[in-house]
């Protein structure tokens, strides 16, 4: 069973920092903090590579948006195991205002012409939370989607995902094309190996932008402030398990 | 011209001119010469392998280290993770196998690691110095024999040249080797042999001409020695005060035999072939140094923003913030120093002076540094519970082994001297 496949990588601050809010309010500050892929991305990197040597995949290809530097991200893809990369250029304010329905809009429409069997994405990036990106693009594609997968495998033709939900774990199956999104138990993400790294060097990225994908990436959402979460106040103490109870009662909390 | 280039260099610094990722890595270099000159821009490839031993080093290395150095355990399963991801090695030509980094390259690495345990990166370390005699000077046949298995399996080497009389004096080595048909047989003392007890095979020097009024370049051999050779006796693991979990030992050669095919270049070249070695050597020893250094600069930072007093985080107090600069100074130079050594020897010139200077100073530096790190934390810093007294236990060998900082300053003079009688700058 030989199919190509999808896999988006979001590159955003290595997940140890510590975020800081600009003065303005409008966002986060990026200068001169560490990026790398984000952590689910690298999940959803692995799986394909996985599958690929299993030789249930013929082709990795990975996809990320965004401006000059998620060629880094790309590269770290096919030193993961990627065949090849396409960079689908978003810089500036554009890519400030680059939400899930613009990306997924875009994966639809790489997933069209590349001909894929399979898209496969972190559930959801660390800068945002949104973990939209996949489902929108599943919708977008009219394709069965496997979110939260914490194991993926070929039953026939058909995708056998085990998806971690609130009450346990849950095994679906669905007809591909599909859209498959990581979760945290999916895999442990491989180092890139020396030799990896150089062979990446030869593998060929494409660049195209969204236009020449007939995407209009508007933004429909637009930020108005951006605030840290609230200090942390002081604790209480209380001399008894019967002060406590009543406190408690007294904040409506019991 | 490039060829001439390429013919005096291999004779100096060997291998990096001949493979061709090394080739490639020169000439992109001076190619890339920007407008401005020199330059401190590493290419996208170095700072993906830079990534890929920083993450190993923080992720595999740092959180084993600490029992590694209680135990003393030989940490053989970080090496092998390493081996598997290319990380060890790196200087075998891509004919053997290997990935025929240059100097430059390996020392990014070995930098990245080192801030890992020093330990664990000078069993590293060790092949590449036990390799580096075979890489500069080796036949075909024994390149393909002792390098290719270095990257079949995750094996060591040594290189076994101290002994227990004798170690900055090279020259006065007693091993000797004596000529008898097709074998030469050795007895002696080695000592001091780092990987001594792991290692698949060894480099010896040994004595092979007894005129003791003969010339030192023209009296000692080079031999590659497989381990399992009757009549080696490993002695026991010695207890040492840092970089405690790397194998370090006493060699016994009793009646060993070693066939003729086993001799590097010829009887008599060994000393030059030893010596060599350094040059390409000595940079990634500076290399491990300064990431040692750079770890301690880094507790004592981390520290220094979390610990009060007098009211204050005692980073926001002068004399702290004085220390923690005068550490970062350090650091930064004995980077560039250590680069620019390494650079200099992949451009395919002798890199003596800078190799030397590289090694002496950052040495010196890491020592200090680690010491300013225990200061940093006070109390704390004195305690094994906190990672900086092991820094200051595993720096000290830098100032010891791959020639002493007396040795490098012997060196560096000659060098300085040298350079000024030939004229102006």
């Amino acid at each position: 069973f030989q199919v190509g496949l999808l896999v988006s990588v979001k590159r955003f601050f290595l997940f140890l920092f510590e975020i800081r809010v600009k003065p303005d309010k409008s966002g986060v500050v990026t200068d001169g903090v560490k990026h790398s892929m984000n952590p689910f991305c690298e999940i959803a990197v692995e799986e394909a590579v996985k599958l690929k040597e299993k030789k249930l995949i013929k082709e990795v290809v990975a996809v990320s948006c965004g401006p000059q530097q998620a060629q880094e991200t790309i590269r770290t893809a096919l030193a993961m195991g990627a065949d090849r990369g396409i960079h689908v250029q978003v810089a500036g304010k554009d890519y400030e205002n680059l939400g899930p329905l613009q990306v997924s809009k875009i994966m639809a429409a790489l997933a069209k012409k590349e001909e894929a069997q399979l898209v496969i994405l972190g559930k959801q990036a660390i800068d945002d939370d949104c973990n939209q990106t996949g489902q929108m693009t599943a919708a977008l594609l009219d394709w069965p989607q496997g979110t939260f997968a914490s194991e993926v495998s070929f039953e026939g033709d058909k995708l056998k995902v085990v998806r971690e939900i609130d009450g346990g774990l849950e095994t679906i199956t669905i007809n591909t094309p599909a859209v498959v999104t990581a979760d945290l138990r999916l895999n442990t993400p491989r180092y890139a190996t020396l030799p990896n790294i150089m062979k990446a060097k030869k593998k060929k990225i494409a660049i195209m932008k969204p236009e020449d994908l007939g995407v209009d990436i508007t933004s429909r959402v637009e930020v108005l402030r951006v605030d840290e979460p609230p200090q942390r106040e002081a604790g209480v103490k209380v001399e008894t398990v019967q002060d406590l109870v009543g406190k408690l009662k007294d904040s409506g909390l019991v | 011209m490039l060829v001439n280039k390429v013919l005096r260099a291999s004779v100096r610094s060997g291998i990096r001119l001949q493979s061709s990722s090394a080739a490639n890595a020169v000439a992109s270099a001076s190619n890339h010469v920007p407008s401005g000159g020199f330059c401190f821009e590493l290419t996208d490839q170095q700072k993906e392998f830079q990534q890929l031993a920083r993450r190993f080093a923080r992720e595999e290395i740092v959180p084993a280290a600490a029992a590694y150095d209680k135990s003393g355990e030989y940490p053989f399963p970080l090496i092998k993770k390493a081996w598997e991801l290319g990380l060890v090695n790196g200087h075998i030509p891509q004919e053997y196998g290997g990935m025929g980094l240059s100097i430059f390259d390996s020392c990014l690495i070995t930098e990245e690691l080192a801030y890992g345990c020093t330990g664990v990166q000078t069993a590293m370390e060790a092949n590449s110095l036990g390799q580096m005699p075979v890489i500069i000077a080796g036949s075909e046949e024994q390149k393909r024999k002792y390098l290719g298995r270095m990257t079949e399996e995750p094996l060591m080497c040594a290189y076994c040249v101290t002994e227990p009389g004798a170690g900055s004096d090279v020259a006065s080595i007693k091993t000797r080797a004596v000529k008898m048909g097709d074998e030469y047989v050795v007895n002696g003392q080695k000592m001091w042999i780092t990987n001594g007890g792991k290692a698949n095979w060894y480099f010896l020097l040994a004595r092979t001409n007894p005129d003791p009024k003969g010339s030192a370049g023209k009296a000692f051999t080079g031999f590659i020695v497989d381990a399992d050779t009757p009549g080696i006796q490993v002695g026991r693991k010695e207890m040492n005060m840092g970089q405690r979990c790397s194998d370090t030992r006493g060699i016994t050669f009793e009646d060993v035999r070693i066939p003729k095919e086993n001799v590097l270049i010829g009887e008599g070249a060994g000393f030059k072939i030893a010596m060599g070695a350094f040059d390409n050597t000595r940079p990634p020893v500076a290399a491990g140094a300064t990431g040692l250094a750079q770890r301690a600069l880094e507790e004592a930072t981390n520290y220094a923003m979390e610990r009060k007093t007098f009211g204050r985080l005692i980073a926001e107090h002068q004399a702290v913030s004085f220390i923690l600069a005068e550490m970062a100074m350090k650091v930064e130079l004995a980077r560039m120093a250590y680069q620019r050594s390494a650079w200099e020897v992949d451009q395919g010139r002798r890199n003596t002076y800078f190799a030397s200077i590289a090694k002496a100073f950052a040495g010196d530096i890491a020592n200090q540094v680690a010491a300013d790190a225990v200061q940093v934390f006070g109390g704390n810093g004195f305690n094994s519970e906190y990672p900086v007294e092991k820094l200051m236990r595993d720096a000290k060998i830098y100032q010891i082994y791959e020639g002493t900082a007396q040795i490098q300053r012997i060196i560096i003079a000659r060098e300085h001297l040298g350079k000024f009688k030939k004229g102006p700058r």
